[in-house]
Order: C-alpha cells, then structure tokens, then sequence
C-alpha cells in the first residue's frame, strides 16, 4: 500500500494487513507504540537500518506493527537475542520493547547484565502491573496486596523498583514516563535512543482489562487520570503534595563506555593495531 | 601438523567454515572451545561474548544469525538442558544454528569431568514440539573439524539446527592432524525479488531458497509463533499445516545427501554400529577378534546420528545375524537400531554409564 497521502508517521507502520491489532480496548500498549513511531519519525531514522526486538506477552506484539526489521523473541529473551543483532552488526540502530514480567522476571538476569555491558540498545518497558497475555497474574511489578488471578488474597511480594535495578546494574540513562503523558513519554523515548549506551524507558501503562478491574481501578480513562494525578515531574518542587508521588522524567543519567565500540579497540589490540 | 585436541579442531573448524561470531557460558568440559574462540575470533574481525547464561548464549548466537553473521556456541549437557528452548526458536523462524554439546556423565550436575554419551536422545527431542534436528558426531580430533565444517553447512542450506555431539573423550584427545586452508562454504543465494514481493518462507521445494537478514531492507519479521509464508503469525488450521510439513520435510526431503555414516566389512555374521569415541573401541574390539578367530566383523559407524538412516540401514544390515550396539549411556541409539531389523535378529547392547570409556574388552566379552 502507498503511504503518500498519510502522515510521516506511518512511515513505520505495516499497512498490509496487520490490523486490526489484537490488543484490547482502553490498552495502554497502542500509546506507547504511538510515541515510540513519533520519536522515530521526529529522530527521521532510516526503517531499513531499524530493528524493533520483542519477547513474548502484549508488550512484545508490538514489533509484528512495525514496517522495520522486526524481531519477536522467546519470553524474556529480547535482551540476549538484540545483544547478539547490535553486536553482529553494530551500524543497525536497536529498540528492545517488553513487559515487566517478559523483561523483570523470566528476563530479569538478562536485563542486568545488558545493562552491566552497557550495550548501544533502547529498553522500553510498558509496566502495566501483571501478565496481561496469559490473563492477570501477579508480576514483579505488582504492587503488595494488589490483586491478581495468581494472587487472589492479596500480592505478598515487593515490587522491583526498575530504575534503580537499572542504574545500579550499569545503564546510562533512566527515565519514567505513562501513558497519561504521551508527549513526554515520546521524548523520552526520543533521549534513550539518542544516547549512545544502554538506555532504559519505564512506560508506565494501564491494563483496564485484567489488572484495572481486579483491583477496581474503573476504565481506562480513570486509569489514566490516576497515572495524572499521581505522577509528578523529576523537576518539581519538593512539596508535601508531590512527596508520594511517582516521579516522570529523566531519573539518571551519566558517561560510559559503550561496549560495540570497546569491542572495536579490542579487535585492533588483538589485531596488534595501535588503540 | 598440528597437535591437537577435538575440541580446539571444532573450533578452527567452525572458523574456517565462516563463523564469525561466537556467544557462550563456562562449561566442562566444552570451555577449550570458548577460549579459543576468544583468543582467536578477534584476530579476524569477529566477535566472541561471554553471556550470563546458556540461554543467553544461545539467543545471542541466535540474534547474530538472524543479522546475517555465522555463528556458533558451545557447551555440555546442563547448558544443552538451558539452550533447548533457543533451539525450538531456530527451528520456528528457520535462522542457522550451531551447537556443540560435549556430552558429560548426566543427568544434572553429574559428571562434569567425565565421559558420557547419554545426549542422543534430547539431540532429537529436546526442545518442545515436532521439529527438524542434525546431529552429528565425530570420532576423531580430523573429523571434528571435517563434521563441523559440514554442520555448518547444512545449517546454512537447511536453516534448521545442527549439533555437534562430542564425548567428553573425543572433545579432549590430543591427536596429529593437518586441516585444510580452504573449505567449501556453503552461501544461500539472496533474492532476485524486492521487499514488497519476497517471502521469507516461500521455497516450498527444497528448503534452500534466498534467505536474507537484518539490516538488508527487506524489513523481515521473525517470530517464534507458528507462521505463514510471510512470518507473520497465524492460526489457520491449513497455514499451521503447511508449517509443520515443511519442517518435516526439510529433513525427508534432503535425508539421502544428509546421511553420513562409514561401513566396512557388512558380508560378517555380526556386525558393530557405533559413534564417536566408542567406534574407536569397536574398531580395537573388531581386530582382536578377527585375529584371535580368523572370523570377520562388520562394522557401521555412524557420523550422522539424526536424520537417523532408519532405510539405509534396514539394507546394509539385511544378512547380519547378530548385533551388537555399544554405547555410553543406558541404551538410546540401540532402540532405533532394533527398529531398523528384522525382530529375530538379536541387538546386544554393550553399555556403561560409570564415568569410564567403553573399552575394547567390553565389546569382545558379547563378540564371544
């Protein structure tokens, strides 16, 4: 199909016969896809130098949209299996999109040593809670007596906190975002695949479906004016009103030495080249 | 000439047959290929990664080939346990595969310094579902080099799996041997067709179309769901069927050029089918005998152990009256080998499962 009449955007969009897609009304993944094609369209980055990597659950359907190299993994394997493209070709610019129970849990290992190898790869995590795809069970990201299908009395365990896991673990550039705040959550996505290193998104999502009614969130719409009304920005004030709430922004960031182009002074030492 | 060990001759092997990107995790007794691997990759441009497991390992080696790069891993039985799943996944989106596996004492932790070769049958079966597998294994430090120049091959034509089954024995026996400079590297052709008309799984013949990667803008979607021509997902009941017949017949359809296996003297009453470090055992076994009794012993011995010559060897062991099977492991090669002949010829299984090599005097105590 011929996208000349439509917007720039669907530039990165497969218009032959993917949708309707399969994600339910009032999904919070559809506005992250949303930003992550706008931060492409603005960044101008060429599709056929772009590999979109997932795993498995809601989260990783995302790629099979996308009009770019696409590459849908085993569950929680996104981060091995685009640490292995980035590095076999190291010129492909490579976003890894995934949930918190595909990246945190089964892909919980591999999500700290990608970051200790602090690899040129772009990490977005739509946190909505729970396992979506597999109907509503408790993830590591489940707030403590939250409810899930696997958790009917209440969720026992803490939930990980991703940036800080992130940060520790070696990544270069942490952010936060929802999907109350598409724009933002577009920039950021925007930053993360501008800063050379591993980059880490937490896009927080709602999931009105599963984790929203078992927990009596309401709809859609009042899922996200929660996410808007308990969020505030890494730059205001301290006040007592904002003590409680989730922070959106860029939460860290600093320099180190990307591993592609480590790797390339070890090619010329091993070579007997001057590094 | 060179003095070698097999798994080092796997590892120049894999080199020189193109590999370029190597991605694994710590094992006995595998590591020699690891080390190797990223002593020597370097030197050339490639790339060797040390991952944090090897489920890792395997996708990583998975991700590169799906980039278009050459790319093995190696390791033992509980790593081999970690990557069947990565296997499954090459299988599905039918990219190129590489493992060596130098088979341990199992099961779990087991035997990590000792011989074993009780990784047949999860060879074939490991990872979940129907699904095509090559599994070869040499006996030698020469023919691990010749095999996995060979494995690497077909992956590449078949764009299937392929494993490398070492013993413990055959992985770290030193032996003299000299290996060719060049090799015959098998390159699947790209297409004539653009990205708008090419399907990734369009050759319906012999499995050995055009194939492209990452990074060459035909804007490919793998998955590790079940697929139509396109790589998209489906649940078409005629589309999964398709699916699954093509897998299967990646093998049916190539089995008579795939089958690898050497005989010797099938005319004897009894005859020896064996693999890998016990064949060596066999041979030892086969001249004592002749010489002590003047009577003859035949012998097949298996490089390719799946696709297994189910035909082949139904022929080659018509006249046989006795056979015998020895291996290391509890007896899994010799039950397709009772399916290949007749129900009155006997299969004496000669088997050791303790840590130690099969010896020669094992196989002349039912040789009589």
């Amino acid at each position: 199909m011929s996208s000349d009449n439509l917007p720039e955007i669907f530039e990165y969009i497969r218009l032959d016969g993917r949708f309707p897609h399969i994600l339910c009304p009032g999904c919070g993944i559809g506005t992250v896809m949303n930003a992550m094609v706008r931060a492409f369209t603005e960044l101008k980055l060429n599709k056929n130098r772009l590999c979109v990597v997932s795993g498995i659950g809601c989260s990783s359907r995302v790629p099979g949209y996308l009009d770019c190299d696409t590459y849908h993994t085993l569950h929680g394997r996104a981060l091995p299996s685009a640490t292995g493209v980035k590095l076999a070709r190291p010129e492909l610019e490579v976003v890894v999109i995934g949930g918190d129970g595909d990246i945190l849990a089964i892909g919980g290992n591999h999500f700290i040593h990608t970051a200790r190898r602090n690899i040129n790869l772009s990490l977005i995590i739509i946190n909505n809670f729970n396992y979506g795809m597999t109907g509503g069970q408790f993830s590591p990201t489940t707030p403590v007596q939250a409810i899930a299908t696997t958790a009917p009395y209440g969720n026992l365990e803490r939930g990980f906190n991703i940036s800080e896991i992130a940060k520790s673990a070696g990544a270069v550039l942490v952010t936060r975002s929802t999907t109350y705040h598409a724009v933002h959550l577009k920039n950021m996505i925007k930053k993360a695949i501008q800063k050379k290193g591993f980059t880490v998104v937490e896009a927080i999502s709602q999931c009105p479906t599963l984790y929203g009614r078992m927990n009596r969130l309401g709809s859609a719409v009042k899922m996200l004016e929660w996410l808007r009304d308990n969020t505030v920005s890494v730059a205001a004030p301290e006040t007592k009103e904002n003590e409680n709430k989730l922070k959106i922004g860029v939460l860290w960031e600093t320099e180190s030495e990307e591993y592609t182009e480590v790797y390339q002074n070890l090619i010329k030492k091993a070579k007997g080249e001057k590094v | 000439m060179e003095l070698l060990s097999g798994n080092e001759a796997c590892a120049i092997g894999a080199i020189r047959a193109g590999v370029r990107f190597f991605a694994g995790y710590p094992i006995t007794p595998s590591t020699e290929i690891a080390e190797y691997m990223a002593h020597e990759l370097p030197k050339i441009g490639g790339i060797f990664i040390q991952m944090e497991d090897e489920i890792a390992s395997i996708c990583a080696m998975n991700g590169a080939t799906a980039a278009g790069i050459k790319a093995m891993t190696a390791t033992s039985g509980p790593g081999f346990s970690l990557m069947q799943e990565g296997i499954g996944y090459s299988c599905m989106t039918e990219v190129p595969c590489i493992i060596v596996n130098v088979m341990r004492g199992g099961p779990a932790t087991g035997l990590p310094t000792r011989p074993a070769q009780g990784d047949i049958m999860q060879a074939r079966w490991g990872t979940h579902g129907d699904h095509p597998i090559v599994a070869l294994v040499p006996w030698s430090v020469a023919e691990c080099f010749h095999l996995t120049v060979q494995a690497i091959n077909i992956s590449e034509r078949l764009r299937l799996p392929v494993i490398i089954l070492l013993d413990e024995i055959v992985g770290h026996m030193r032996e003299v041997v000299s290996f060719p400079e060049k090799v015959d590297i098998y390159q699947p052709p790209k297409p004539t067709q653009g990205p708008d008309e090419f399907l990734l799984y369009g050759d319906d013949t012999n499995y050995d179309g055009p194939v492209v990667g990452f990074g060459e803008g035909y804007r490919i979607h793998l998955s590790g769901l079940t697929h139509r021509k396109d790589g998209f997902p489906t649940n078409d009941p005629k589309t999964i069927a398709w699916k699954m017949e093509r897998l299967k017949n990646k093998i049916e359809h190539n089995k008579d050029w795939l089958w690898n296996f050497f005989y010797t003297d099938l005319g004897a009453e009894t005859i020896i089918v064996c693999y890998g470090s016990t064949a060596r055992s066999a041979f030892d076994a086969k001249k004592i005998y002749e010489k002590k009794s003047g009577k003859s012993i035949g012998i097949v011995r298996l490089c390719m152990i799946w696709p297994f010559p189910y035909e082949r060897l139904t022929t080659l062991l018509r006249g046989a009256k006795k056979i015998i099977v020895p291996e290391m492991n509890q007896g899994q090669l010799s039950n397709e080998i009772e399916r290949t002949v007749s129900p009155d010829v006997p299969v004496i299984t000669v088997n050791r499962v303790d840590g130690e090599m099969l010896t020669p005097e094992e196989i002349l105590n039912v040789l009589g």
